[in-house]
């Protein structure tokens, strides 16, 4: 029916319809046959190199009888939870303050972006050194005067995780602060003028007018921002290595662990298989009714 | 044509010298100072038959860094000369892929098998009856190093084995020493556990049981209950001092501010740096003093196959050279291990390798864990125990754990 209506639909375009098939290609071939390779041997008892031995679900039996499977996901799920929640809110605080037309608010804005541009090793070995209690903020309040102050979290296995958070959000909501400050500028003059002259307060105008006009901004912040979440490695090998003991280990250096340092690869495919499920499954609906439906006509 | 000649000649000249000579990298974790000392020895002898030792040193106890990088450079096709690997189960899959060198003729022509002793040391370098690595020395984790001053700073005579000295720990602390020393990283905390709080207390047979005929009811049981109790005793004593790597805790002890660290034998390489005598500045206790057996550890080197046959020749003249007399002298003096072979003359050995001699010559040998045990069950062991040692968990806690780690270990 379709191509009867339309029958120069696959013609359209011609050109960049070839120039984009060898990236086409890459993708599908890359990521899509890697990821099915992956989630083939993670029903394998392969070791140190892939062999086709089929074992069933025993792979993914042992990660969730292994405890430090469930301390990584517990301590993913406070890290992105808190992750997400304080970047976002952090991020658009600090846009909507910039975006009082404030003098040099070009400096502010290279100076919340700039942790942005550091890699994730270098922002973690910054932040062990800041909270080391030998010779970081500890020390340098302590020797204000302040004796008794106590903080270095990355010492205590309860708050570990929240050290590295901090780490995070460091590096992470400069980032989240420049979209929302162009999605600010992107508000229309005479939505404010409306607003004032109706008497509206700002912040309501913010909370009920401005974000919900902001929504495709947020949709990309939160992307962003969770695949990072989900990712994170780097960060905690520089930072902690996993410890103390294994208060800050996360499921991406299972996965790494498992494959390089035990020689288990059938470990770390299955535990890599049940990381892309965690995204497939908060991800996948989400963004087919965030992106989908705008397509269809709204 | 004179010039042709002459210029043909030089060519020729120039592609025979080219023939011997080659350039080896070798890859090994040997960066700490006694260490690194020794691996020279190695470097010195291969520089002086004309072929030259290109260092591919990765830092990282245990090889946590260098056995990811080698393992995948070797899949990709990037061999390098030789490269160190604890023997054992480490490198079955490899071997099983033809990645490495086969020694097996060089071994016959040169007679390993007649002087290497204890001859379970090849053994343990064999696949299929066919030879594939060198082993170079026998490290042995059963050791506690004591600093001799410490104790006498406490009032307290240097204990002679490990229950006097928990009961001398009360002292040192008053005295302002720590009295453990133990590095952060797992591998430390779970060798001292698994290799030797459990040997030595638990005995060698309870040990092989679990270790080598993985016996989980063993591991369950009343022998490995009373290695936890003191393993639980050993985290509170460590807990005045906070260290990383394993040759900053033997620096603690060295300058006083722990009085005792479990470690390998190793740890006498940073003694040796040091300028600290055995028996007089510092006492070792084999075994912890409670029963004096060694396991056979070690480390030896693979020669990935390489497709240039000079390499190819280089590579076997190392190998050869590294089992030769005078290197093993000189390198397990300078690293603290004892050699692979029983005909070598260590008259310049110390208190502690003499020590060391004596057990492998009494027979009191036990095979290591990493020739019983896969990575992947040693993984799971580390992982329990940092776990362990990083928080509150009771004994029996995590003897269960243990236990039923011991009963899936393949």
């Amino acid at each position: 029916m379709a191509s009867a209506t339309r029958p120069n639909q696959l013609l359209r375009n011609m050109s960049s319809k070839i120039a984009s098939i060898p990236m086409a290609l890459t993708a599908i071939v890359i990521f899509v046959g890697c990821t099915l390779w992956t989630v083939a041997y993670s029903f394998t008892g392969s070791r140190l190199l892939p062999r086709w031995r089929w074992v069933g679900l025993d792979q993914y039996d042992r990660l969730w009888d292994t405890d430090r499977w469930i301390i990584s996901m517990q301590n993913l799920a406070i890290y992105g939870f808190c992750m997400m929640a304080f970047s976002l809110f952090l991020g658009f605080l600090m846009a909507a303050l910039l975006d009082q037309k404030i003098r040099g608010e070009n400096v502010f804005r290279t100076i919340f972006l700039y942790p942005y541009a550091l890699s994730f090793v270098v922002t973690g070995l910054t932040w062990q050194w800041m909270l080391n209690p030998s010779f970081g903020l500890q020390k340098v309040v302590r020797d204000w005067g302040w004796e008794s102050f106590t903080f270095a979290p990355l010492t205590n296995p309860d708050w570990a995780i929240y050290g590295v958070l901090m780490a995070g959000l460091w590096q992470g909501t400069g980032l989240v602060m420049v979209i929302m400050l162009a999605g600010l500028r992107g508000i229309d003059e005479d939505v404010w003028k409306a607003a004032r002259v109706d008497g509206i307060p700002a912040w309501k105008t913010y909370v009920y007018i401005v974000i919900p006009m902001m929504r495709p901004i947020f949709v990309t912040a939160i992307v962003l921002v969770a695949t990072a979440i989900i990712k994170v490695f780097d960060l905690i090998v520089a930072q902690t290595q996993g410890g103390p003991g294994l208060a800050t280990e996360v499921p991406a250096k299972y996965v790494y662990e498992m494959m390089f340092r035990n020689q288990n690869l059938g470990q770390g495919f299955a535990a890599s298989t049940m990381m892309l499920c965690f995204v497939l499954i908060i991800i996948v609906p989400w963004s087919i009714y965030e992106f989908g439906g705008r397509r269809n006509g709204r | 044509m004179k010039h042709l000649t002459k210029v043909l000649a030089t060519t020729a000249l120039v592609s025979a010298s080219a023939a011997t000579a080659a350039e080896l990298e070798v890859v090994h974790w040997w960066t700490s100072g006694g260490e690194a000392a020794a691996v020279a020895e190695f470097a010195k002898a291969l520089d002086a038959t004309g072929h030259t030792w290109v260092d591919g040193a990765i830092a990282g106890g245990g090889g946590t860094n260098a056995i990811p990088a080698v393992v995948s450079r070797l899949l990709g096709g990037d061999p390098m000369g030789a490269t160190q690997f604890n023997h054992g189960r480490q490198t079955e899959d490899l071997i099983q892929e033809g990645l490495f060198l086969d020694l097996t003729d060089l071994a016959e022509q040169e007679g390993w098998r007649d002087f290497v002793f204890p001859s379970s040391l090849l053994d343990s370098c064999t696949y299929d009856g066919r030879l594939y690595c060198v082993p170079v020395n026998i490290h042995s984790w059963q050791w506690i190093w004591l600093n001799n001053d410490a104790f006498a700073k406490a009032g307290t005579d240097v204990p002679s084995n490990w229950d006097e000295f928990v009961a001398a720990a009360p002292a040192l602390r008053e005295a302002g020493v720590a009295p453990l020393a133990v590095g952060s990283q797992a591998w430390q905390q779970a060798g001292a556990i698994t290799e030797v709080l459990a040997v030595a207390i638990a005995g060698p047979e309870a040990w092989e049981q679990v270790n080598v005929a993985k016996d989980a009811d063993v591991a369950a049981g009343p022998a490995y209950a009373a290695v936890f109790e003191a393993a639980a005793a050993a985290r509170d004593l460590a807990a005045d001092i906070t260290v990383t790597d394993w040759n900053l805790a033997t620096a603690a002890v060295i300058e006083g501010q722990a009085a005792a660290q479990i470690m390998g034998d190793w740890a006498q390489g940073e003694f040796a740096v040091a300028e600290a005598v055995a028996g007089e500045d510092y006492t070792c206790l084999p075994g912890l003093g409670v029963n004096p057996v060694l396991s056979l550890g070690g480390d030896a080197f693979y020669f990935p196959k390489n497709s240039d046959a000079d390499v190819e020749a280089a590579q076997l003249e190392l190998a050869s050279l590294m089992i030769s007399k005078e290197v093993q002298v000189d390198f397990n003096l300078k690293k603290g291990s004892l050699p692979v072979r029983g005909d070598v003359d260590l008259s310049a050995a110390n208190d502690c390798m003499n020590k060391g001699l004596g057990l492998l010559a009494d027979g009191k040998i036990l095979a290591g864990a990493n020739i019983a045990l896969s990575q992947d069950t040693i993984g799971q062991v580390n992982d329990l125990i940092v776990q362990f040692w990083n928080s509150d968990m009771s004994a029996a806690e995590v003897q269960e754990k243990y236990a039923g780690i011991i009963a899936r270990a393949d």
